[in-house]
This record gives C-alpha cells, structure tokens and sequence, in this order.
C-alpha cells in the first residue's frame, strides 16, 4: 500500500478489518461504481454487501450489530475504503450512523429494544431528517413542529435534502417542541415509514455522488407515540451536536478516500503510460500533482484518526472532527481538481467521463458542504479555541 | 479599452439580448442530454454571430480579436457550451485566414458568410505530454494531385459535424517543426473516418469527435500556404484558442458569481440574509477581484492580438488563460458552496458551471503547460 495508514490504525482488530473492507471494495463495489453514478440509481445490490458485513449497523451496541469498541475508528476506515471507489455507496453507511444516533444516544431502553433489531435484522434503513427548505446551517431556525397531544405528539413540516429519505424504513426528525429561542427548543423524534401522514416527495438530480437517494419528506399530521420521543424534550440540538462529533469524521474519511482514489487513479496511469519519451514519474508537473496530493492525503488522515479515536475514547473531538471534516474536504476538492490535470497531461483524457476521476471530482465538492459546510466548520473551530483559551466560562 | 466604441456597444447589447432570450433558457437540456446545439447555431447563424471574425472581404463582420472575446464572455456568462461554439469556427477559420492563398480563402471562408449554418473545426493535436506537441504523428504524403493523411487518432472540435476542418500533418517529419503543414479537410473524404463523440464531463452540448484517418485523401490545393507553414500557423491558432478560452472562463465565473450574489441576499440564515455573513462577503470579494484581473488580463492579451505583436500576445494568451481559469475553477466552486445543498443541485446552474469551469483549465493545453509555455517564453528556454 502506498499510503502509511496501517501504522495509524490503533488495534490489530482494526487492521484486519480494513483488509476486509478493501477486498469487499474493490472486488463487490468498484465495479458498480460508474453505474450508479450515470444511472443514478440507488444499488440494492451493494446495499446488501453492505448489511451482509454488518457495515450498516456499525455504531449499533454490540448485540444489535454493532462494532463495539473502536466503532468510530471503524467506521471512518470503512467510509475511506468504500469512497476510494464510490462514495455514494459510502455515503449510505455514514447517513446509516448519524440517522440512527438519535436512538440510540436517546431513545428509551424499550425503544431501543423495539426497532433495532428490526433496523438490524430487518435490514430497515434510516433517514436522518433535519435540514428544512429555510433551515440548512441554522439549524435552530427549523420550522417543523411537533405538539404534545395526549399520548402521542403530532408533526408537521417539510424536509429536504434528506439522504436515503425515499428509501428509509424510519426517521430520526428533528422538530420544535416550544417556541423558546436558542438550543433547547427543538427535540429528536423516531417516525416509521408507514405512519399515516409521512409522504416522500421529489427525488434531488445531484452533481456528484448520485447513487445516494437525496429527497424531500413531508410530515402532515404524523402522530407518533411519546415513547418515540429521543432524550427530553429541548435535548435536539444537543443530540444533533454530539451525533457530528461522530458524523464529522466520518464525511472527512469520506473525502479522505475520494482523494485516495484519485491518487491511485494518477498512479495506475502512470504505470501504464508507455508513450511517453520519459518516463512520466520524472515529468515535474506529475511529480508536483502527485507530491501535493500525498502530503494533503497524509495530513488528512492524521486529523480524521486522531478526532475518531478521541470519539472512541470518550473525549471531547469537537474541534478535531471540525478539522478534520474542513481539512479533508477542502483537499479532497484541490486533489480531485488537480488529478484531472494530471490525466490531461498523462493521456489526453481529462474531462471524459470515461475515467473514474471525473466522477470523484463531482464526488468531492459534497463533502464541502454537507454535515455543516466548511466555513460552518471554520466557526466552529475558531470557537473551541477560544472556548479552551477561556480560563473560565464567561 | 475602458470604454466600449458604439459599434461594440451595440454588438454586445444584442449578444446579451439573444443569449438572454433564447439561449440561458435553453442551457439546462443541452446540459442533460448532451445532445449538439443546433438550436444555438441556428440562432447565432440568423443573428451573424457564429463567425464575427470573419474577414468583410468574405462577407463577414470582422469584429476585433478584443470584440470577438467579449462576445465569447457575454454567451458564456450564460451557457459556456454555446460560447464554444463560437470558438470552434474561430478554430476552424483562422488557420485560413492566417495562411491559406487567395482561392482557398474565397472558397472556405465566403461558405461561413451572412447567415450560413457551416461549420467548421480544428483537428485537436492531442499530445500524449503537452511538450511534445509538435512532435506530430499525422504523416502526409504527396502522391499526385492528393496528400494522403494517416493517423490512428485524433481528435476535433466540431470533428463528426463539422462540414470542413483544418488539420495539420507532417508532409516531411525529417525537418521537424518546420515539416509541418496544414490542410483543409472536408466532411465526408475518403478516409475521413469518424469515431465516437466523446461523453464529457463540462460544456456537453458541442461535439468532441474521435476522427480516423484512413489514407485520407486531401486535395492538393487544400494545403494551407507552401509545405511548412503549419508550424507558425498552429502557433498562432493555439494562441488565439487559448485567449478565447481565457474569455471563455471569464464569462462562466462571471455567470456563476451573479448566481452566488442574488443567492446570497435572499438565502436568509441566523435571523439575516447569509450575505451579511462575513466568510460569504470575503469570498465573494475574492470572486469579484479574481474575475476583474482575469478580464483585464484578457483584454490586454486581445489588444495585443489586434496590434499585431504575435509574439507577445502567444505568452500573453498562456497566462490569461492559466489565471482566467483557475479563477473560473475558484469562482465556481465557491459559488456552489454559497448556495450550499442548492448549488450541487441539477435544479440549479452553479454546479453546471462548475463542470464547465474545469474543462477551461483543461483543453488548449492544460495549465500546467500554460505554465511551461510562459516560463519558457520568459526565460528564453525552449
């Protein structure tokens, strides 16, 4: 392997782990990878590779599915294999998580012991609905509702941009429960599929990683009973914060892996250009492509580690997922804009869609925005470092 | 240069007035299906604007090289794949109007007058390594009244609609750059053989053929000047793409930096429309300041074509379109992150443009080679 990953995975465990993941990659996944782009179609076929090898119950406890200790760590190495050769595919595991997070970090015993056994052995997916038509990084501006009716509590609203949102058995939903302002207004919600009220709406036509099901969801009237309430009520937008200490490096090893792809594209190119007079290796805009590349790829990599291993340990990663998630993303862009470059330079193919690498570079430019865009992470990042310079709170 | 003479000023009313009309509605659909603009040539053919290069003596308006980029900005701002077209008959055209005798230009060149609906292209040189671009593997050999062109595969602008392109081949490989020729091919030879048009990532409405050459037989009399005068004509002609490609981009940042303001002061986020936010202020500043140097660059590069100083204009033209497209690539690729999950959305034009941007940094020479050609020219090294 040409990047030093091995010796950044923590466990043995770990190691022999990502060997799996890679053969499942590279043998199951990287030949549906340009299908599901131009089809744009979300693949039943991998999803179930995927469930076969418990990826999409990573962060479920133990006896549901799930990894166990380290399940951060695994599920950022899982991420970055499955990206290296298609990010939508990818995507699916990491909404898997940060859909069910809610549940699990909130939901009853008696809830929990209801649906995760039919999410894990019933296959269900899981949406994770939040960002409404008015409310993207402003999440407290969220317009949904959800009022307390006797046993139940009753939903309305609109959302969008919703990953697996067509194809999810249930949601985890963020509405407001009071009308206060701030951080403890809102409150997580668990909405099956089949409740009477929940309507799916249009399917989104996306730049990049297009295999994803991205589409609105509509909640009118959804009555749901008040067990299904995550946490406490005004708990929302705390849930939602600690579920991106988790999601933020997950997307970073998304990009991370979307980078590696690319490299790697660069570097088989290399190995089969025989046209040229030199060879390509000692042509200096190759050298510089490849050299930048790898250093950002490196540098990445340190980040998302490090924050996913803060996650598993129990320690604050706050500012380190932040990183991470703006790091990756932003090098993902330059690697994937600049490896196409390369392939101009190296075959005369660049812009066709013919190598994988067109499709990485549409793949990439997601992972800027999505789980809080970059500046988003950038304010978030400025804002730890002062939190820790604060000797007390002010 | 600042300011705008009554005839450009009246040309570009009418661009913008067309592109707005009848192109910008048309953009999304040539996006998707990838399908060839007919409909734009039609409309930029009635409209005499397919070709304003064109030499009056042949019909044409003949614009200014600095003319001819603003108009190639305005279309782009909109569509950059309609934009294209407008380069591909420059392609096609100028290596005639650069080189070719007295009858060859009234037989090609009167064909694209008034309101023709001929189009022409430029066999790409598609270098394996940009140094080597001269180092062509397109043998032509004279044999009677024919030159008979080889070549396993090239590629062309324009190459499967094209009615007649220019190509260039060595007629004498011993003498290197200066065995070079160029020749005036048309549609449907013997040995014209047309491959498939490729499926690109940006500005998919234009055609970007695979062409075989199979014993190609070419007129004897469609040799681009004497034997040996490609060399200089191809210079030129790359040249000249180059600064187009350079206006190219320009119109595409521009078009997407309109798109990210109007979103940025309805897009309302944190009690106030996200363009009071300050991280989307600066990049829109960086948006505004980059396009503005790119378009000055670019002028400038266009007044040294119209002043004749070649040689200057080549490296000129390298770095306009080396700083215009990168900035194109920036321009765009923060506008989609204005607009967030809207912008990478198909419902909106910021992500076509973003595609768009990033074939400008690719085709007439990556920038990469833009940079060698520059530091060469600069330092004397070739």
């Amino acid at each position: 392997m040409m990047f030093d990953q091995a010796s950044l995975i923590p466990t043995e465990e770990l190691r022999i782990f990502r060997d799996k993941i890679q053969r499942l990659a590279r043998e199951k996944i990287a030949p549906q990878a340009s299908l599901v782009d131009e089809e744009e179609l979300f693949n039943r076929e991998v999803e179930s590779l995927l469930w076969d090898d418990g990826l999409l119950t990573l962060t479920f406890p133990e006896r549901y599915g799930g990894y166990g200790k380290g399940q951060a760590m695994a599920l950022c190495i899982a991420v970055e294999e499955i990206a290296k050769v298609c990010a939508s595919s990818a995507l699916l595991l990491i909404i898997q998580a940060v859909g069910s997070f809610p549940m699990i970090h909130g939901g009853s015993r008696k809830l929990k012991q209801k649906y995760l056994p039919q999410m894990s052995q019933g296959r269900k997916l899981v949406a994770y609905l939040v960002t409404e038509p008015t409310a993207g990084s402003d999440i407290a501006s969220i317009q949904t509702t959800s009022v307390r009716d006797g046993d139940e509590y009753v939903l309305n609203g609109s959302k969008c941009f919703a990953t697996s949102g067509g194809i999810a058995g249930v949601y985890s939903v963020l509405a407001k429960t009071s009308d206060g302002e701030g951080n403890r207004n809102s409150s997580f919600f668990l909405v099956e599929r089949e409740s009477p009220g929940l309507s799916i709406g249009r399917k989104e036509t996306k730049m990049g990683q297009r295999g994803s099901n991205t589409t609105e969801v509509f909640l009118e009237n959804v009555r749901v009973p008040a067990e299904n309430l995550l946490g406490r009520e005004g708990d929302g937008f705390l849930i939602a914060m600690k579920d991106f200490d988790m999601s933020r490096p997950a997307i970073a090893a998304q990009a991370l892996g979307i980078a590696e792809g690319a490299l790697e594209a660069i570097i088989e190119l290399i190995k089969n250009s025989y046209t040229l007079k030199k060879s390509a290796a000692d042509h200096p805009v190759i050298q510089a492509t490849l050299a930048d590349s790898a250093i950002l790829i490196e540098a990445s990599r340190g980040l998302i580690y490090r924050a996913a291993i803060l996650n598993d340990e129990g320690r604050n990663n706050t500012k380190l997922a932040s990183m991470a998630k703006c790091f990756a993303g932003d090098a993902a862009m330059k690697i994937t804009i600049d490896a196409l470059d390369a392939i101009q330079v190296l075959s005369g193919y660049g812009f066709l869609k013919d190598f994988q690498v067109e499709r990485m570079f549409r793949d990439a430019k997601l992972t800027q925005i999505f789980e809080g865009t970059n500046q988003i992470q950038r304010l978030v990042v400025a804002r730890q470092i002062l939190k820790e310079s604060m000797p007390f709170n002010p | 240069m600042f300011q705008l003479d009554e005839e450009q000023r009246l040309i570009l009313q009418s661009v913008r007035e067309i592109v707005q009309k009848e192109i910008k509605p048309r953009t999304t659909t040539l996006d998707e299906t990838g399908e060839f603009p007919w409909d734009a040539v039609r409309i930029f053919a009635k409209n005499d604007i397919l070709n304003p290069l064109l030499p009056r003596r042949y019909g044409g308006v003949e614009v200014s090289t600095y003319t001819f980029c603003m108009i190639v900005e305005e279309i782009a701002r909109a569509c950059a794949s309609s934009a294209l077209l407008l380069i591909a008959q420059a392609e096609g055209t100028l290596p005639i109007v650069y080189g070719a005798d007295e009858s060859l230009k009234e037989k090609y060149l009167k064909r694209l007058a008034g309101d023709s609906q001929i189009l022409t292209g430029l066999g790409a040189i598609e270098p394996s390594v940009g140094s080597d671009i001269f180092s062509l593997p397109t043998r032509a050999e004279l044999r009677g009244s024919h030159y008979i062109l080889q070549r396993e595969k090239c590629f062309a602008q324009n190459g499967s609609v094209a009615d007649f392109l220019v190509l260039y081949a060595s007629t004498d490989p011993s003498k290197g750059t200066h065995g070079v020729s160029a020749f005036i091919v048309e549609k449907g030879s013997t040995g014209l053989v047309l491959g498939r048009d490729e499926n690109k990532m940006g500005m998919r409405g234009p055609v970007y053929s695979e062409i075989l050459l199979k014993n190609l037989r070419v007129p004897r009399e469609n040799l681009i000047g004497q034997e040996g005068d490609g060399y200089l004509n191809m210079l030129s002609t790359l040249s000249a793409s180059r600064l187009f490609t350079a206006a190219q981009a320009v119109g595409v940042a521009q078009g997407a930096m309109e798109e990210a303001i109007s979103y940025a002061r309805r897009r309302v986020q944190f009690g106030k429309t996200i363009s009071h936010h300050v991280p989307i202020q600066f990049m829109i500043a960086e948006m505004a300041a980059g396009i503005e140097s790119a378009r000055l660059l670019t002028y400038k590069t266009a007044f040294l074509f119209d002043r004749g100083e070649s040689k200057k204009a080549g490296t000129y033209a390298a770095m306009a379109k080396l700083i215009a497209s990168d900035t194109a690539m920036k321009v765009t690729t923060d506008a989609v992150q204005i607009m967030g999950g809207y912008g990478y959305m198909k419902d909106y034009p910021v992500e076509r443009m973003m595609r768009d941007a990033k074939l400008t940094q690719i085709y007439t020479g990556t920038n990469q080679i833009m940079k060698l050609i520059i530091g060469r020219d600069l330092t004397g090294i070739s």
